[in-house]
This record gives C-alpha cells, sequence and structure tokens, in this order.
C-alpha cells in the first residue's frame, strides 16, 4: 500500500475532473456526496447515506461506503460501483468518477494518551498538538496531575490508547522528569484495542536533550517509538505542527490500517483519509482566513461535539469526547442533568419515561424521531450538549496560541482556567452548524435556535448551516482539487440562516433592552424590544440591511454599554433574529415561568409550527 | 429500490457458533485441537506481570540520581519483602547512615540513574481463561488461546450488565410479556440463568441476587431501576466489567417492552440446559452486544430453516421489530418500501417502509427506526 502521508499532496490533473465522489465515514452513518461539472462550475448534486458498518456482523467499513454510493448511483442514474464492489474509475459518459476521497471519524476516532511533565505547560501543549490533530484524549498524565505514580501507572495500563504523545522540558531544561515519566509508560503496557500484536505508538515530542535517554527507557518490543521536534521548545512559545503532522501519519500507517476494512477504503482514495475534524478544521480556518472574520463551526456527532474557533487568526479545537446525541446521549442527560434538558421543553413530559427513551437511543443509535415531541426533547438535548461543549471550549481556548506563537512567562504562571479564553462572542462574526440535529432539523428556524440557545453570541453574529454535512469531504477535497472545493463551498455548502443581534447584559422582564431601526432594500422597519423578548424579521437570502441598535444602560451591542451602534445583517432562511434575552442568557428557575417563556419564543420564532401529516399514522 | 439494507440482532435455534478465547498476554494453552471442553474448563493460564510501584531513592534518601546504585544493597532482578533494606547512604565516616526499606513485595526491575528511581514489580498475577461455553476446540492458537465451537441456540440480547457466567435455564414467567417480579424468583434458583418475559423490576433483580443466580435475561428493564442497580447514571453503553454478582441481559430495550416471542420460545424450549450468557456490550467502535449460548447435547440434531443471522436487505415479508416511539417494541411485517422520501410528525423528511403489525393494523415508520429479526 502506497499511501501518502497526511500532509503530502497528491498531483491529480485538475482540468480533467468532470465527477467527484466523496465519503465521510462517521460513528453512526457513512455520507457520502457527489460532486459534478455543470456549465463549467462544480455542483453538488447527490447524496446518499448509509449505516456505518464498521462494527461485527459486517466489520467492513467498505460495506457502509458502497451503500451509501450505491443511493447516489440510484438517484443520478450512474453505475458507480463494479460488479465487486470497487468504485469505477475514471469517470466515463455514464459510468464511475474521476476522483475519490474520504474521511473518517468510524471506530470511534483516534484515541489517545498525552502525557507532559506539568499539567498547565508541556502537558496542556501536548493535549492541544492531539487536539488539533483530530484525536480523543482519554487521560492527561503528568508529573503534578495528583496521582500518586503507582496510581498513574494503573491508569495506563487500564486505557487502551491507539497511540501516546509523550513531552515535557523545554529543550535543554528537564531531562529527569521526562525519563520518569517514560518510566512509567515502559512498565505499564498498556494493551491496544488492536490486539496483542499491535505496536503501540509513542511519538516523543520533548526535551531534545532527553531523547536518547527517553529513547533507552522505551527501548521495548511493543513500542513503535518516533521522535519529533519538542512541541514546547521554550516555555514562551508552542511548536505543535511537527508533532501534528506525525500523529496524522501515524494514524493512517497504523490505526487506520488495523480498522476493519480500512486497508481496502485506503486503497480506493486518490488522497490520503483525513479524520473527519481535521477536515472540517481545514475548511474553516480557510473560510476565516478569506473573509478576515472570527468564526465558531461546531460538529454535533452521534458520539462527540467538536468546537473550531478562530479568533484573531488563532485555531482551536475541542473535542468533547462524551457529548453526543446517540451513543453519548445518555451521557449529556448525566452531566447536564435531566432538568436542565428539559427547561428547553415548552411542554410537560414524563421523566421517567424519558430516560427510557434516552437509553433506547442510547443502545440503538442510528434511529431517528418519528414524532412532533420526540423532535423537541432531542432538540433539548442538543442544546445543552452543545452549551456543554461550549463552555469546555472556552475553558480550553486561551491566550496561548497555537503553532509557533508567543506568550510572555507571566501569561504562563497565570494560566487560569476560564480567565484568559480568547473566545469572545461579542467579536464573534459568524457561526457555522453542522452534524445531524443541527443540518437536518426539519426548520431552519430549529437549527438557528438550536445555536443561539447554546452559543448565546453577542452583537451581531452571523448563522450559517452546514447544508448537508459536506464541510468534510470540502475539507480534504481542498487538498487535491482546491478549485472545487470552494466552488461548491461556495454555492451549495453554506446555507445562511441569517443573522442574531443580541444584547449583552441583564435586566428586569419588560424593560427596555433596545430600540433598533433596519433599513435597507425593500425594508425599514424599527421598534423596541424589552428584556426576555425575540423577535424574527423576514430577510431573504440575498437580502442585506443596516441595522442601528440604541441599547438601554447595562446593555452591550458591541459599541460599549449603553452606546449606539450600527452595521450589516445579512438575511437567510430565517432571517433576522432580535434577541432581547440578555447575556448570559438566564431561564426562568420556576418551571410554568420557564415554560411560559420558551412557548413565547417558540411561538415568535414559528420553531414549531404543526405538520400537516404527510403520511398517515396509519396508512 | 425494492429493499433496503439494516442491520439487526442474531436470535437463532440452531447456529454453529466459535468463540476465540485469547489470553491478554501470551501464555499457555492447556487444550488441544479436537478436545472436548466444559464452559468452566481452564483452556488457557499466564501471569500477568505484578503492579509496578516506583521508588524515588534518590528523594528519599536525599541523594543525586547518580548516587543511587553504589548505595544500593539489592540489585536488578532481586525478590524483595515488604520492609526489607532496598538502599543505605555511606553516611559520614559511616556514622548517620540513612537506608530505605521496601514499601511493598516484589522484584526489582530496573534502577534509573536519570531520576534515582527503582521500579519494584509486585508478584505476578495469575491469568485463566475458561473455556466460556462447553464444546469443541477447533483451533488453537499457539501461546495465545484457541477457538471453541458450540453449535446449539444463540439469542444476542440488546443491553447487558456484568461479565461471562453460566447456569442452567429456568424460566421464572410464563409468558413473554410477563414482568418479572420477586415472587417469580426461587431460592432454587441459585446459579441459575432466571429467564423472565416482560420487564425486570428492581425488587426481580435484588431477589435474583439474594438467591444467587448466576444471570438474569428479560425483554427490558426501567433505566431508573438501572441507576438504583449501579449506582450510578450509566452516560455511555460499555459494560461488562461491573462486579455486581449478577449478569443481567435485556433483549428488547429499556422500558416495560416484552421479550420478543420467538426469543422467549426458545429459551423455554431449552429449559434445564446449561446455558453461557455474557452481558458485555459496547455500542462504539466495534460493537459487541450481551450474549446467551445454549449449546446443544451432542445427540441433538439440526433445527431445520432456522440457520442463518438476521442481517441484509429488508424486504417485503421479512419480519421486522419497530425500535422508536410511538411504536417501540411492536413486531409486524414489511408491507411496503416506499422509493421517495415521506415527511414524518416531526417534520423531518426520511425515506420510510410501511409495516403490517401483528394485530392487523398498518404503520408508516422511518426505516432508520426498524431492525429485521428471524420469522
Amino acid at each position: 500500500m502506497s499511501q501518502a502521508t497526511s500532509h503530502e499532496t497528491i498531483k491529480i490533473d485538475t482540468d480533467k475532473v468532470k465527477i467527484i465522489l466523496a465519503t465521510d465515514c462517521g460513528s453512526t452513518t457513512t455520507k457520502a456526496v457527489f460532486i459534478e461539472l455543470v456549465d463549467g462550475v462544480y455542483r453538488q448534486t447527490q447524496r446518499g447515506e448509509a449505516p456505518t458498518t464498521v462494527e461485527q456482523p459486517f466489520a467492513d467499513v467498505t460495506i457502509g461506503a458502497v451503500n451509501s454510493i450505491t443511493e447516489i448511483g440510484e438517484l443520478a442514474g450512474r453505475k458507480l460501483v463494479d460488479e465487486n464492489g470497487r468504485i469505477i474509475q475514471p469517470a466515463t459518459d455514464t459510468e464511475g468518477c474521476d476522483i475519490y476521497i474520504s474521511t473518517s471519524s468510524a471506530g470511534g476516532g483516534l484515541q489517545m494518551m498525552v502525557a507532559g511533565v506539568i499539567a498547565e505547560m508541556t502537558a496542556a501543549s501536548a493535549k492541544r498538538a492531539a487536539l488539533g490533530a483530530g484525536a480523543i484524549v482519554m487521560d492527561v498524565i503528568s508529573s503534578n496531575d495528583k496521582r500518586r505514580p503507582h496510581e498513574q501507572i494503573q491508569r495506563i495500563r487500564e486505557l487502551r490508547p491507539d497511540m501516546i504523545l509523550l513531552s515535557g522540558g523545554t529543550d535543554g531544561g528537564t531531562t529527569e522528569k521526562v525519563v520518569e515519566l517514560a518510566e512509567l509508560i515502559a512498565p505499564a503496557r498498556p494493551q491496544p484495542r488492536f490486539g496483542s500484536e499491535y505496536e503501540m505508538p509513542i511519538i516523543y515530542a520533548g526535551n531534545a536533550a532527553a531523547q536518547e535517554k527517553v529513547g533507552e527507557v522505551l527501548d521495548e518490543g511493543w513500542i513503535d517509538l518516533e521522535m519529533v521536534e519538542n512541541l514546547r521548545p521554550v516555555l514562551e512559545r508552542e511548536n505543535l505542527g511537527p508533532a501534528r503532522d506525525k500523529i496524522h501519519d501515524v494514524f493512517l500507517e497504523h490505526v487506520m490500517a488495523h480498522a476493519p476494512g480500512y486497508d481496502r477504503l485506503m486503497n480506493w482514495t486518490d488522497a490520503p483519509i483525513m479524520p473527519t475534524p481535521g477536515a472540517v478544521g481545514d475548511i474553516l480556518q480557510q473560510i476565516a482566513k478569506d473573509q478576515g472574520i472570527n468564526v465558531v463551526g461546531v460538529d454535533i456527532g452521534g458520539a462527540t461535539t467538536d468546537v473550531f474557533s478562530v479568533f484573531d487568526k488563532t485555531f482551536n479545537r475541542t473535542v468533547s469526547a462524551n457529548l453526543g446525541m446517540s451513543y453519548s446521549i445518555s451521557n449529556v442527560c448525566a452531566e447536564a442533568t435531566m432538568p436542565s434538558v428539559l427547561r428547553w421543553v415548552h411542554f410537560d413530559m414524563n421523566e421517567r419515561e424519558l430516560r427510557n427513551r434516552v437509553k433506547n437511543k442510547m443502545i440503538r443509535p442510528t434511529t431517528i424521531p418519528q414524532s412532533h415531541e420526540a423532535l423537541v426533547f432531542e432538540q433539548a438535548v442538543a442544546r445543552e450538549a452543545l452549551r456543554l461543549a461550549y463552555q469546555q471550549h472556552k475553558e480550553f481556548a486561551t491566550t496561548l496560541k497555537g503553532v509557533q506563537q508567543q506568550r510572555t512567562v507571566g501569561d504562563t504562571f497565570s494560566q487560569q482556567v476560564g480567565g484568559q479564553t480568547i473566545v469572545d462572542n461579542m467579536a464573534l462574526n459568524l457561526l457555522v452548524a453542522s452534524g445531524g440535529v443541527l443540518s437536518h432539523a426539519p426548520r431552519m428556524e430549529q437549527t438557528a435556535m438550536m445555536l443561539v440557545d447554546a452559543f448565546e453570541p453577542e452583537g451581531i453574529t452571523k448563522l450559517a448551516k452546514d447544508s448537508i454535512f459536506m464541510m468534510p469531504h470540502l475539507g480534504v477535497l481542498a487538498a487535491v482539487h482546491p478549485k472545487a472545493a470552494m466552488e461548491v463551498f461556495e454555492r451549495d455548502c453554506l446555507v445562511y440562516l441569517g443573522t442574531n443581534v443580541a444584547a449583552k447584559g441583564l435586566g428586569k422582564p419588560g424593560k427596555k433592552c433596545f430600540s433598533w431601526e433596519l433599513n435597507g432594500e425593500g425594508i425599514s422597519e424599527s421598534g423596541e424590544m424589552n428584556f426576555g423578548e425575540m423577535k424574527l424579521i423576514r430577510l431573504g437570502p440575498d437580502q442585506t440591511a443596516t441595522i442601528t441598535c440604541d441599547p438601554a444602560r447595562g446593555f452591550d451591542l458591541g459599541a460599549g454599554p449603553g452606546k449606539k451602534m450600527s452595521g450589516e445583517v445579512r438575511g437567510g432562511t430565517v432571517g433576522l433574529i432580535l434577541d432581547g434575552r440578555g447575556r448570559p442568557l438566564a431561564l426562568p428557575e420556576e418551571r410554568a415561568a420557564c415554560k411560559g417563556a420558551i412557548g413565547g419564543w417558540v411561538d415568535e420564532l414559528e420553531l414549531y409550527p404543526k405538520v400537516e401529516e404527510a403520511i398517515p399514522a396509519t396508512v | 429500490m425494492a429493499h433496503a439494507y439494516t442491520p439487526g440482532l442474531k436470535v437463532s435455534s440452531w447456529l454453529d457458533h466459535r468463540c476465540k478465547r485469547m489470553l491478554p498476554i501470551k501464555g499457555d494453552v492447556l487444550v488441544e485441537v479436537g478436545q472436548e471442553v466444559d464452559a468452566n474448563d481452564v483452556v488457557a493460564h499466564t501471569e500477568m506481570p505484578g503492579d509496578v510501584y516506583p521508588v524515588n531513592l534518590a528523594n528519599l534518601l536525599s541523594l543525586p540520581p547518580s548516587d543511587v546504585p553504589e548505595c544500593l544493597v539489592k540489585s536488578e532482578g532481586d525478590q524483595v519483602k515488604e520492609g526489607e533494606v532496598l538502599a543505605q547512604t555511606k553516611g559520614i565516616f559511616g556514622m548517620m547512615k540513612k537506608s530505605q526499606k521496601s514499601p511493598y513485595t516484589g522484584t526489582i526491575e530496573t534502577v534509573s540513574e536519570v531520576t534515582g528511581q527503582l521500579i519494584l514489580r509486585g508478584p505476578a498475577i495469575p491469568i485463566q481463561v475458561k473455556a466460556y461455553v462447553s464444546g469443541r476446540v477447533v483451533e488453537v492458537l499457539p501461546e495465545e488461546g484457541c477457538v471453541v465451537e458450540t453449535k446449539g441456540t444463540y439469542l444476542q440480547g440488546i443491553f447487558g450488565i456484568g461479565g461471562e457466567t453460566n447456569g442452567s435455564i429456568r424460566m421464572a414467567c410464563e409468558r413473554h410479556d410477563q414482568k418479572l417480579t420477586p415472587d417469580l424468583i426461587t431460592d432454587d434458583m441459585k446459579g441459575c440463568v432466571v429467564v423472565g418475559g416482560g420487564q425486570m423490576t428492581d425488587a426481580a433483580i435484588e431477589r435474583a441476587l439474594q438467591v444467587g443466580a448466576a444471570a438474569v435475561v428479560s425483554g427490558g428493564m426501567d433505566d431508573q431501576d438501572l441507576r438504583d442497580f449501579l449506582g450510578y447514571d450509566l452516560g455511555v453503553a460499555i459494560t461488562g466489567s461491573e462486579r455486581k454478582g449478577i449478569t443481567l441481559v435485556i433483549t428488547e430495550g429499556f422500558g416495560d417492552i416484552a421479550m420478543a416471542g420467538r426469543s422467549y420460545d426458545l429459551l423455554k424450549a431449552r429449559e434445564g440446559c446449561q446455558a453461557s450468557v455474557n452481558g458485555a456490550t459496547q455500542i462504539r467502535a466495534g460493537v459487541m452486544r450481551p450474549e446467551i449460548i445454549v449449546p446443544a447435547g451432542s445427540d441433538e440434531n439440526p433445527v431445520s430453516g432456522s440457520e442463518g443471522q438476521v442481517e441484509g436487505l429488508l424486504e417485503p415479508g421479512r419480519p421486522v421489530r419497530i425500535i422508536r416511539d410511538p411504536y417501540f417494541g411492536v413486531i409486524g411485517q414489511v408491507s411496503g418500501l416506499p422509493h421517495q422520501p415521506a415527511v414524518l410528525g416531526s417534520g423531518s423528511k426520511a425515506r420510510v417502509l410501511e409495516v403490517k403489525l401483528d394485530s392487523g393494523e398498518s404503520v408508516v415508520i422511518p426505516r432508520a427506526n426498524v431492525e429485521l429479526i428471524e420469522g
């Protein structure tokens, strides 16, 4: 197998490409998209879905991939898979495709353990490197994590990571403590989840002076040790790139090669298979760079929720490993607590019965809500999952910046969780949603409200969603055919929902929050928002307008407390949302009042209008 | 499209089932190919390296790490008992010597000049792998384990708690939809695999634990009862390592739900037979479902028309179970597979199928919300 490493680019004659096929093998569903050259422009024309088949009895990811592609073939009237179950390449007039690419998060994604000398310094940098590469960090071991050495060894023994990232010490700094960490790993001999024959990859990215000693300690038959540059060469600077690249390479060479069916899938693709979050991160950074804006993206999946942010050109990504809508739905309810979930529901539900429903979704993760009641509950769970994931992101995305960014020693020592987050909701320009519960919500208004309720954007913020969860596909396509990726991104991927305008601050219900005036082509409106109110103004996808807001004392819309501001708002499938609920968003504690408030917002935003049963309950 | 793919649980009256019995690390395999084994027979054995205890002698003796080796009174590879002296400083003119005793019993594995740390390995931990099912060894994987083949009844549950166990099957409920209550569990069910019908109540679980039942298998259970039983709210479905003294398997799901009639009948037909049960469930990478295996006697013949497993194509006439509210747990037959997506009550658009229920009623269900079962 001659797979290119993740940071190599494969040469494809892009001028001849007419048909592109891309799949994303998620933990629950394999999603395929079909891109065609139509009148000289690349457009996404079809999509297909099938359950992912990494599990027994199938244990072959290609079955799910072929099923999703077969669905596309049927819809497009084009034969894409031959009699041997292989994708037909290159394309002819009636058959096959020119490029086939894939991303993957199936099989639980990439699971890593990281270690560093000091929890807040090298261990934190190692965690950032692993997360940036698209991994789930199972545990962080450090010399000061308050566990005794034998407890740390026991923990390493219990974990079944796909690989370990070991860091520690600045270059020329401590050697002893780094070697001590290696001495914990060597006797622990963690069992890999791919069987006893699997050589555990350990990436050492610590003090260069300790490489030799670390090499001696980890010179074991079951370890495949790789050395890269120190990820924290000096205290004031991180150098995460080499460690991230090595993680991607090891992911392809070791982890993917052991997952069921991936050896075949890797041979089919025209570019290296990327971890799904890595591909989404790439495309979001591209948007932020092209438009010069601050972006937050979220991808809520079945098992995990990924949050990506780009603030002042600094990229951060976090994975909330057990916040998701199917495999992890029970954990969301446990972490958030059921009353917190139910506060978003505007009617009464039986908690005991709901608990059973949640567990049934957990054990049968591919089911979808059929009734209106089930949908409202699932979207309530999603709000809590998103809220918790964003909270974790804010705590993690601190002023220590990504690759080769500078910070002062003083900053390092004053690093406090939550105190130095670089996430600034007032500076946020664009909030992008992706993942089943957001992308597949029956009404765009529901998607918009889930975002606003969970992320609490302040000032003027555009809202968009990934139309059919295409960002991973486009992230990897950008590496082989950037023109096609950007054309599809502009025309078919992002669906603008509209703009949210919200005031920061708190007040008394019914008292003035801000007055507003909206002017644009064909629109001239004004009004006043009281605290606790929401208003939806329909503004079409191609419409823009200028809004001028005059906040009451204590409220801020971006110009400062009580100061008048104005800015451009963009319409969308939902329109302009005026949010007078204040920030931080606080729902009434008393259940009846809370139900009433939520009910009012549901009505104003037309979230759940009566659905004409297009299919009767009984045929 | 006349059919669609959907996964399902395996329920079969006659299945050739192979169990791979593997050691976590290399060791000795104690059986040969062709050997008949009982569920409780040990088929492989090894010793896991003992727990590791680092002892930082440099810190404890206030020495530079490089001085530690010359102060050792024991060498690498030596066995030491708790309280035995590991190292002693030279002191000043032979006076004021400081020594460090071993805090644990074990073997000295390494001593580092860089860190001054001594790694002590505790006594080896014996590991035995049992056959788990009665059957015949069909393959030996040298130093690693073996494969045991058995023929008989095989059922996959949807969710379980607790690890491998075995016992004879005892039917506690008279019908597949009868709730499993404590009064149905008797003292003579000690060591048995107790089969209920519908929901297993918390009191019934408590009673089964009290009489010493090996396992309880029933249609459903209430999540609140599971929480009370475990003592915590289960966040993700990765189970099997619980040490509650009993293995629980639910075949259908959470709530008041009856066991599928066919599953109940299969187990009832094997009442009194030895069954192997594993509650381990992992609904993530490499999905694992709980299972009940009832090996057939050597004189039994295959039951005709019941082999194969439930997977693959969703076609008209195939029996399915609805796995989501508002029809959760209801069983019927596929009566139609409309090609075009349809709008659901939730407002979502999805591909659907028509299911004719046993009651005669027909309902439309998203394709994602059914699973195939054997007819």
